[in-house]
């Protein structure tokens, strides 16, 4: 009998959340259309691939051979050469003003002197200011390089090419090393604990803002209730988004899917819950929707973004910031996602990390609850 | 109206807040079916009391009792047998009026049959006949006030708090919104209310004063009057109620002052009613002086010399 009337609160509950969500204005731009361009934005943007780095050339040789050598980089999609000078000191304007990133210095007499066994220098000159993408530019140019002189060498004697080894790569899971297929499913993740996250840390000082909590404080209405009743209605909308999300990935950005598309759908309802204890705890801590929006944005969306191997990798982080990591549901979660789309692995490797997340929502849930302001001070 | 024992009791109820003390060793009693009036400045700390005796806040020491229910000890069993409304109308604006109503009803657990009749009531003293399906913020204040203490009582509680319950709202309205809770008084239910309008509070069975958390003056409004027994309030029209004022204030027979609508009210000491002589001094002062003459006290003039007396 009492079970019943609870449920029965609670059920009430959740129709007057779900009515008030379908009058506000603002539901179909924060539920809808801003998680999507931003997924299209972000999976446009956030790309570590280094492509058609632009470059400058400076070709002292003017030799049928440089211009052959400028060609093959100007072939790849790697470089786009700008334009040629003729010396090197003339790169520096294109570097300083950053209309080139690298630079190519070829000394005269190199046409010259190919094939006749005197080793030949060129120059490769990068912008190294922003050193990561730098340092993927100049191994694609060593490559190139490295590929170009083996070719000249097997053109001339092929036993001599024939002796050195010959080192096959093989790279598994993202075979063409697409940063988008990486970067989709992180986006994905990203986007759904913001999006849920912001909107339920409003849904229960949104009440205590116009007065209506205080009103349901003299009701026989439970703590309990409260949060489940204010739970349901927004995990009902975080679904909404999760279709919305996995299907810009797979349909528009094509991000192949190896693995269980019903084990993502669950692992990240389990994701979901942890999105929404969270945002709902905030709405506890705050008593203005401003504050609330400030303390789950500052307080644990943004630790969460750096934090969570999405910008940076974990294992580069110094010890103590690593055991901060797993403190973060996205950390688990960003496993979670990119394993199963890119590697196609099941629970058996993932469970690690569904129990981290059932136990994280679980236990932010139980503090919601214990903090919500049913409580009598 | 003292149908026996107490419906709500207080004694010695105190609350702090840190350093300050919001309620100070308050001690009161209300009778079943009483509209029993809380009057006081802001802060003065009615809203504190209410909030004790709703279960919503812990008292710090001193006990509470609502339809023989201990406050402290299940707040939950208190919250059962009450009524609350406060001064924002805590009624969901995005939701219709039948919404509104049908919600409060299923978070109080009315049957069908129950729901049915309560909804007719609400409807129809809230004067919403044919507006059921209107989105509650688009309704006039007074209106909503209504609708508002409609879904406080769907379940009708013997106990209703209503802290000030009339701000912001048109004298029509609340004199309209007054009629209802004589309504539920006659009917048995008990009515505490806090108010910063005089006219209001002579509605009310019984008053109580508050001051700085601690009860200042209680009784009936004759009771409250009584306070000028041996004294006497007399009214002055003059053209200029401030210079009065300052002029009236050296005479030996006048206790105190006070500017009422466009007169003054001058409180005399002991029966002191020399009234020739204040009308020679105001005259002198080159004042023009209508009429002056005795009034009976209102629970303003009391309020006023309660709060002095208080502060001095």
């Amino acid at each position: 009998m009492r079970m019943r009337a609870a449920v029965r609160r609670t059920l009430v509950l959740m129709w007057k959340e779900l009515l008030e969500l379908k009058r506000d204005p603002r539901l179909l731009n924060i539920v809808i259309l801003a998680p999507v361009l931003q997924l299209l934005m972000l999976g446009y943007a956030a790309t570590t691939d280094v492509r058609n780095v632009p470059m400058v050339v400076a070709d002292a040789d003017r030799s049928v051979a440089s211009r052959q050598l400028i060609d093959r980089f100007n072939d790849s999609p790697y470089f786009t050469v700008t334009h040629v000078v003729t010396t090197v000191d003339q790169v520096d304007p294109d570097l300083t003003k950053g209309t080139a990133w690298m630079a190519l210095s070829i000394p005269a007499g190199y046409g010259n002197h190919l094939g006749t066994g005197v080793p030949q220098t060129v120059q490769v000159i990068a912008d190294g200011s922003d050193s990561n993408s730098a340092t993927i530019a100049l191994g694609n140019a060593t490559a190139l390089l490295a590929g170009y002189t083996k070719q000249l060498v097997a053109a001339r004697s092929p036993a001599a090419a024939a002796a050195g080894f010959d080192a096959r790569i093989r790279i598994w899971f993202n075979p063409r090393l697409e940063s988008r297929d990486f970067m989709v499913p992180g986006v994905l993740a990203l986007l759904l604990v913001v999006v849920t996250a912001i909107m339920s840390s409003m849904a229960i000082v949104r009440e205590r803002e116009i007065g209506t909590l205080e009103q349901l404080n003299v009701t026989p209405i439970g703590r309990g209730e409260l949060i489940v009743g204010k739970l349901v209605p927004y995990a009902v909308l975080g679904l909404v988004d999760v279709v919305l999300v996995i299907a810009v990935a797979l349909l528009w950005f094509q991000v192949p899917l190896r693995g269980s598309l019903a084990l993502l759908f669950v692992l990240t309802l389990v994701y979901l819950l942890t999105a929404l204890g969270l945002g709902l705890f905030v709405s506890t801590v705050s008593d203005t929707q401003q504050q609330a929006m400030m303390t789950a944005m500052f307080f644990f969306l943004m630790p969460m973004i750096y934090l969570s191997g999405f910008v940076f990798p974990i294992a580069n982080m110094p010890r103590v910031i690593q055991w901060l990591t797993y403190l973060i549901p996205l950390r688990y979660y960003l496993v979670i996602v990119r394993g199963i789309f890119l590697k196609g692995v099941g629970l058996e490797a993932l469970w690690p990390q569904a129990a981290a997340l059932a136990v994280w929502g679980t236990a932010i849930l139980g503090l919601a609850v214990a903090r919500s302001t049913k409580r009598v001070r | 109206m003292n149908t026996g024992a107490d419906t709500i009791t207080v004694d010695r109820l105190t609350r702090r807040f840190g350093d300050f003390v919001a309620v100070d060793d308050l001690s009161f009693g209300v009778h079943q079916g009483e509209i029993f009036g809380f009057l006081g400045a802001n802060g003065a700390g009615k809203s504190t009391t209410i909030r004790m005796l709703c279960g919503l806040l812990l008292p710090t020491s001193g006990t509470a009792t609502v339809g023989g229910v201990d406050v402290r000890r299940d707040p939950e069993g208190v919250k059962r047998r009450i009524g609350y409304m406060s001064q924002k109308f805590s009624l969901y604006e995005q939701l219709t009026v039948d919404e509104n109503i049908r919600f409060f009803a299923g978070i109080y657990g009315l049957s069908r049959a129950k729901f049915e009749e309560r909804h007719r009531f609400v409807i129809e003293m809230a004067g919403l006949e044919g507006r059921g399906r209107s989105l509650t913020r688009d309704l006039p204040g007074g209106v909503r006030q209504r609708l508002a203490l409609g879904c406080a009582i769907l379940h009708e509680p013997p106990i209703v708090f209503l802290d000030e319950p009339t701000g912001g709202v048109d004298p029509l309205s609340r004199r309209r919104f007054w009629r209802l809770i004589d309504t539920l008084s006659a009917q048995g239910v008990t009515v505490l209310v806090t108010t910063h309008y005089m006219d209001e509070a002579e509605h009310c069975h019984r008053i109580a004063i508050m001051h700085a958390g601690r009860l200042a003056a209680l009784g009936t409004t004759s009771e409250l009057k009584g306070l000028f027994r041996g004294r006497s309030i007399v009214e002055i029209d003059t053209g200029n109620p401030v210079m009065a004022m300052r002029v009236l204030q050296d005479a030996p027979a006048v206790e105190k002052t006070s500017v009422f609508g466009t007169a003054v009210h001058a409180v005399l000491r002991h029966g002191d009613d020399d009234l020739a002589e204040l009308r020679q001094r105001l005259t002198a002062a080159g004042l023009t002086v209508g009429a002056i003459a005795p009034v009976e006290p209102s629970l303003e003039d009391v309020f006023l010399d309660v709060m002095d007396r208080r502060a001095s």
